[in-house]
């Protein structure tokens, strides 16, 4: 065996280079990160007084939210960070709900975590992974949400962090331009909604499209169908009682529900416009299924507020628009108003005071107002200003969550263990729309939950 | 999208750290991996040296020196092997006994529910039809490609062409079979290669991947598609490792070219064959890419790899999943003590 020294050399040079460079990046690392320089005196800053203290410190947010939406997040808590001194890195994935756990059990969990799902944030609370909420969060939550807001993230009796943004679901997209010409008007309970869809039926037009297709969230939005209906057909104490698996999934009142909606989502008249048959909703997906609606295919497409960041480019959306959302309307108005929902909740998996901090400061009606008036946000907290929601979507969603008749129940399928809500459940939606009977479907997934 | 590299340093900070320790790792290994050879080289050297002045007998190459520097070689292996594939399946066989939260023990009731649960029986039964069709079809299929390019004119051009979606990752293939059924309603544009030409022939469009079994054997065609390159290339090199006096020998015996293939390639390439059809096995097996990219599972899809995925990491139930991941672990088992055991006749025959 012979050795050359040469190579050996080089290999040697390469290392202290590579050395040399580390020392270096060191160096300019730790520079970084000491120097917080906050204007805490200043006016603008008054309201952050009672979150000082906390000079220099990090706190890491893990979330499902990106791109645009992050950036809006990031600048939303701006003004915080200057004014404390702490530095917020918040980092979105869409891998959130399957790498959540691996973090947390990896010994790696954020310090806090925005999780739109009560049942998610109840596992990882019953495992104890989560912190409980400090006093002073808990009575800022309390001050600034309604209590059923608070319940979701309350579990055995412990309350776990402030919702932060909501969503309204109770939704029916439609054109205003093409209600104008055709002279249609908006309807004001189920049954005229379904007169409405004869209408339109009988005018040549498929009336309402649809899609599910979600990658691997696929039957989700079916889900939101179901749950909406249920809030129609049956009061408010049987969708509680059917989320916390007090009635069996497959109750014949549950069966019921899936068949009105059946009334619609499988009626080959009424579907689905520009997409095909039935069974074209299982792949159509969620984010282009309303679309048809600008090109005059088909008129009515239920979803979430949140859907108006996804019309096409140049899509108006206003009361006098192309597109707007109505109501999705109840079947007897005297009962009052259900309104589905959603939203995320700010849960904390290590609390070091500042953490706390950030935690009670997004539960604050200033940090509420501070995100709104960047745009394209609604949120239940109480404090929120109407003056400072721009969106017209985002205003009327703010007045349902605000309304005293409004009776709001948060989207089912999150509440659920996530091996029903977001696994059986979603599936059990896709068989039903691919042709399966409702009995069969309500009795897979009832079998599941355990 | 304008993009602020200012704004961006602290990334770029992460990358150049990534870079540093990258060639401080590297870097060292080499060096180590030199130096300590080339340190014993010198040792030996010198004693030989001072033995040869001194006229004393050369000292004989002890062996534990050379256990001791093998040990220095597979220290690291052997540790990572432990860490990343050992200590990992023991964890994963006892959570198999645990719930969901693995935090109780439930005994065999994760397994019991794998074999009752309707959904479950029908992935194993996919799995099934995978592990027993994906060989079989790609095997045959790169053989079958091999023995009539062989020698033909551009050779190079028709191989390459069928070895290429080998160079294409699982979840990239899926997305180009994902158009290729991709449909659209009857009176709009078609952008699925396989509609058009339904529709050009005067069909309606159809729905691919929702029936099932139809939807599992198109996305088996997926991974033939990948896999038929593999099995052509080590087929085609096999073929042509046959003796040509072989060969020659045949030919004067007058065999017709059906002959040829019976009993001349066929045996010749045996250990060739047994080697890719284990490859592919294996590799059928553990498919989750193409499923979950595909269909997630959904009208009756999934496979194992997909459910154990699901199961653990979405569904919280790690028990369940574990359960799952044990279930293939056994089943690889079998191809694996195979495939050991034909190697070592090979090895004796050879």
């Amino acid at each position: 065996m012979a050795f050359h020294a040469r190579p050996r050399q080089a290999l040697a040079i390469a290392g202290a280079i590579g050395l040399a460079l580390s020392a270096a990046a060191c160096g300019t690392g730790s520079s970084d990160n000491s120097s917080g320089n906050n204007n805490a005196g200043s006016a603008e800053c008054a309201p952050y007084e009672k979150y000082q203290g906390h000079d220099g410190k990090k706190v890491g947010i893990y979330s499902s939210i990106r791109d645009i939406e992050a950036d809006r997040l990031d600048q939303s808590w701006k003004q915080f960070e200057e004014c404390t001194g702490i530095d917020i890195t918040h980092e979105g994935s869409g891998e959130f709900e399957a790498q959540l756990p691996v973090r947390a059990d990896g010994g790696n969990a954020p310090d806090i975590a925005f999780i739109p799902q009560p049942g998610l944030l109840q596992r990882f609370a019953e495992r104890g992974q989560l912190k409980p909420a400090s006093a002073e969060t808990k009575a800022m939550a309390e001050e600034n949400y309604p209590a059923d807001w608070l319940k979701y993230s309350t579990v055995d009796g412990t309350f776990y962090g402030a919702p932060l943004g909501s969503n309204v679901k109770s939704f029916v997209w439609y054109s205003p331009k093409m209600f104008q010409e055709k002279g249609w008007t908006v309807p004001e309970t189920w049954d005229d909604l379904i007169k409405l869809s004869d209408t339109i039926a009988d005018s040549g037009i498929k009336p309402w499209c649809a899609g599910i297709e979600s990658g691997d969230a696929t039957g989700w939005p079916a889900t939101d169908w179901i749950e909406d209906v249920l809030l129609r057909t049956q009061t408010p104490e049987v969708y509680d009682q059917w989320t916390t698996h007090e009635i069996p999934f497959n109750d014949p009142r549950i069966a019921d529900a899936l068949d009105r909606a059946g009334t619609i989502l499988k009626n080959e008249k009424y579907v689905n416009g520009g997409f095909g048959g039935v069974r074209s909703i299982a792949t159509t997906a969620f984010q282009e299924a309303g679309v048809p609606i600008t090109q005059g295919k088909c008129a009515l497409h239920r979803q979430a507020s949140f859907y108006a960041n996804q019309w096409p480019e140049n899509t108006k959306v206003a009361e006098d628009g192309d597109v707007f959302a109505f109501y999705f309307p109840a079947i007897d108005p005297a009962r009052g108003k259900p309104v589905l929902g959603g939203g995320e909740f700010v849960a904390v998996f290590n609390d070091r005071p500042e953490v706390q901090a950030v935690q009670t400061y997004l539960a604050s009606g200033e940090y509420a107002n501070s995100r709104a008036k960047i745009g394209d946000w609604v949120s239940a907290n109480n404090k929120l200003d109407l003056a400072n929601v721009a969106n017209p979507i985002d205003k009327l969603s703010v007045e349902i969550l605000q309304d005293e008749n409004s009776v709001f129940r948060f989207d089912g399928s999150d509440l659920m263990p996530a091996a029903v809500g977001a696994g059986t459940f979603w599936k059990g939606m896709v068989d039903w729309i691919n042709g399966k009977d409702t009995a069969a479907v309500l009795q897979g997934i009832e079998g599941s939950w355990k | 999208m304008n993009f602020d590299f200012a704004a961006q340093s602290p990334k770029f900070m992460m990358l150049l750290w990534g870079l540093v320790a990258f060639a401080v790792v590297i870097g060292g290994l080499l060096v180590l991996l030199d130096a300590v050879p080339a340190f014993f080289a010198r040792r030996r050297e010198a004693q030989l040296v001072a033995a040869s002045a001194s006229g004393a007998p050369l000292p004989a190459r002890t062996k534990p020196r050379e256990g001791l520097f093998a040990l220095f070689f597979l220290l690291p292996t052997v540790l990572l092997l432990l860490i990343g594939l050992v200590v990992p399946a023991i964890r994963t066989t006892l959570l198999s006994f645990m719930d969901g939260s693995s935090q109780n023990w439930v005994g065999l009731d994760n397994y019991r529910w794998m074999f009752a649960e309707d959904a479950i029986e029908r992935v194993l039964l996919n799995t099934l039809i995978w592990v027993v069709l994906v060989p079989l079809v790609a095997t045959t299929m790169g053989l079958l490609y091999s023995v009539l390019v062989d020698k033909a004119r551009l050779e190079v051009v028709a191989k390459s062409l069928i070895f290429m979606p080998m160079a294409i990752s699982f979840v990239g293939a899926s997305i180009i079979w994902r158009f290729v059924y991709a449909y659209r309603g009857e009176d709009q544009e078609q952008i699925g290669l396989l509609n058009q030409i339904v529709v050009s022939l005067g069909g309606e469009p159809r729905q691919w991947l929702l029936d099932s079994p139809l939807n599992t054997l198109l996305l088996i065609v997926i991974m033939v598609w990948i896999q038929a390159g593999f099995a052509m290339v080590v087929l085609s090199a096999a073929i042509k490792a046959i003796p040509a006096d072989i060969v020659e020998a045949a030919r004067l015996d007058g065999v017709s070219p059906w002959q040829m293939f019976w009993q001349i390639t066929l045996p010749s390439i045996r250990p060739a064959l047994i080697v890719v059809v284990v490859t592919i096995s294996i590799a059928t097996l553990k498919v989750f890419d193409i499923v979950r990219t595909t269909t997630n599972g959904n009208y009756d899809t999934s496979v194992i790899a997909n459910e154990m995925y699901n199961q653990a990491f979405r569904y919280g139930q790690n028990g369940q999943g574990s359960a799952l991941a044990v279930f293939l672990f056994v089943l690889v088992i079998p191809i694996v003590i195979f495939q050991i055991r034909n190697l070592r006749r090979q090895r004796r025959e050879g």
